[in-house]
């Protein structure tokens, strides 16, 4: 028995992992872009609509949607089989004792299932809420578009919409936080001497997309309603 | 100065289990006048002493070197894999690191693979299966002389030899919420990959190791990392990513049937 051949490998435990970091990493990097386009809500309504106008209307936004859609399900699936078979593996006596000290692990580590759902419960109402939610017209510079800055005032004015992002930003970052370590770990490009720097790179990344995102809603929250 | 020896005596939580098949439950023991000195595994040569005067079945566990260095022992107390020391095997771990009138629970290790044989002792052969899978060097690689005549980079060097004081123990896959065996599995593979003996069968090798693995039933790797701090000799996390590296390099670089038949 040898793990050879794209069938053999992707159905190994390191090939599955493997793809779960690629997977994750489109989505990690598609979070980053996300949330630099939206810091565009400080340059005000006109530039918010054209650069969303912009990016849909564009051919390629159909491309990206597909790639993003089918990582995203692979990531899914992929993260229920893994946790089934991991849980199968750990076999059904559990310990009466768990570690507190120095042997302890991150919480974050452990709960990724469950900030991974919580996250696609997130996306689910987010894309709702937004991709599919209200539309309104407006023209920039004689362009018909779609007033996407008008949705997103009137989504933000509401404290429990606030209150959802905030949790759900949160735990996109926790989830984050783990996750970016570990794309490099599952991808094979960590080494002793990068170690330490993919680390801070891990927590860096998610504190900014976290605070970069969140600035959205607080901004409009306090400032525009 | 001459310092008056501590004795303590503790609470003790054992786990007993007949045979495989019996369920298994705790079962409370005082263990009294235990000195500081002593080492874990002294302090149960004690209470076993005690159980065998009183007529009672001794507890079971897997102990040889007592040094640290064969592999044999280990079991959890409080959840923790060797103990709460880090880099200290149970046979190593002594009893000054706890407190007087402390309670222990002592339980082994579990995983779907590793089945209980009794008490504390544990099947670990799946190990042994794994390093049967791939975890050798089949080529002549001369003898000691031979083998100092090849220069090595001392951080290759330094490599290989950290990861090969892995005493194939189970600590990381007993404190792995995935009982995965990633981090033994690594530390085999990077131990001979990281030397040129280990060129030869580099690609078979690690195919065919990471598939016993999975056949044995061991979970997948989700870095968290419980491996790690378990572990008595510091095999490192990163050890897996370069496990993961060796496995997808080997699809590409990897010639059929040629290689392992050294034709
Ligand atoms: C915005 C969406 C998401 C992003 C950016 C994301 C990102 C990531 C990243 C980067 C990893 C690490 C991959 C690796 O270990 O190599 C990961 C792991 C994981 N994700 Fe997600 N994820 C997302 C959504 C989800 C969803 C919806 C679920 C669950 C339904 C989920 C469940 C998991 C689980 C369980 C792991 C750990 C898997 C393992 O280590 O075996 N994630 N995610
Ligand atoms: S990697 Fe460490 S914990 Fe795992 S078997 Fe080897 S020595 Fe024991
Ligand atoms: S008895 Fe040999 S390592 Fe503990």
């Amino acid at each position: 028995m040898m793990v050879y051949g794209l069938r053999s490998y992707l159905s190994s435990t390191v090939g599955k992992k493997f793809v779960m970091g690629v997977t994750g990493l489109i989505w990690a990097g598609f979070v980053f872009l996300h949330m630099l386009g939206n810091l565009l809500i400080f340059a005000g309504p006109e530039v918010y609509n054209s650069y969303a106008h912009q990016l849909t209307s564009s051919g390629l936004i159909y491309v990206a949607e597909f790639i993003l859609l089918g990582a995203l399900l692979t990531h899914v699936i992929l993260a229920i089989q893994l946790t089934l078979s991991n849980r199968a593996a750990r076999g059904s006596q559990p310990y009466a004792c768990t570690a507190r000290g120095s042997k302890s692990v991150l919480l974050s580590s452990r709960t990724m299932m469950f900030h991974g759902s919580m996250l696609l419960v997130f996306l689910i109402t987010h894309l709702m809420g937004f991709k599919f939610g209200n539309y309104y017209e407006t023209t920039v510079n004689g362009v018909v578009m779609r007033d996407l800055h008008r949705l997103v005032v009137e989504v933000f004015s509401q404290p429990l919409a606030v209150l959802w992002y905030l949790v759900a930003l949160v735990l996109l970052g926790v989830h984050l936080s783990h996750g970016v370590g570990s794309i490099f770990q599952s991808l094979g490009l960590k080494t002793l001497s990068n170690e330490a720097l993919i680390k801070s790179l891990s927590w860096t990344y998610a504190i900014v997309v976290t605070l970069g995102f969140l600035s959205q809603p607080i901004y409009v929250f306090l400032m525009m309603r | 100065m001459h310092q008056e020896e501590r004795l303590m005596s503790l609470t003790l939580k054992v786990w007993r289990q007949k045979s495989p098949k019996d369920q298994g439950h705790f079962e409370t023991y005082t263990v009294e006048k235990v000195s500081e000195h002593a080492s874990f595994l002294e302090m149960l040569d004690q209470l076993n002493e005690q159980l065998i005067r009183e007529k009672k079945d001794p507890i079971a566990f897997d102990h040889d070197c007592r040094e640290g260095i064969c592999g044999s022992c280990g079991f959890m107390i409080n959840g923790e894999a060797h103990g709460p020391l880090k880099r200290t095997t149970v046979c190593q771990l002594h009893m000054r690191h706890f407190k007087d009138g402390e309670t222990l629970t002592i339980e082994p290790w579990r995983a779907q693979p590793f089945t209980v044989l009794k008490d504390l002792m544990v099947d670990r052969t799946a190990f042994d299966r794994i390093i049967q899978a791939g975890g050798y060097i089949s080529v002549d690689t001369g003898s000691a002389p031979d083998g100092n005549a090849i220069p090595i980079a001392k951080p290759k060097a330094d490599w290989a030899f950290d990861n090969a004081t892995c005493i194939g123990c189970g600590a990381c896959v007993a404190s792995c919420k995935n009982a995965s065996a990633m981090l033994f599995l690594a530390a085999k593979v990077n131990h001979l990959v990281s030397l040129p003996q280990g060129q030869v069968e580099r690609e078979q090798r690690v195919m065919r190791m990471v598939a016993q693995h999975d056949d044995e039933g061991f979970g997948a790797c989700t870095s968290t990392g419980a491996c790690e701090a378990a572990c008595p000799k510091g095999i490192r996390l990163v050890a897996i990513a370069q496990l993961n590296r060796e496995l997808l390099r080997a699809q590409f670089c990897y010639q059929e049937g040629s290689k392992e038949e050294g034709i």
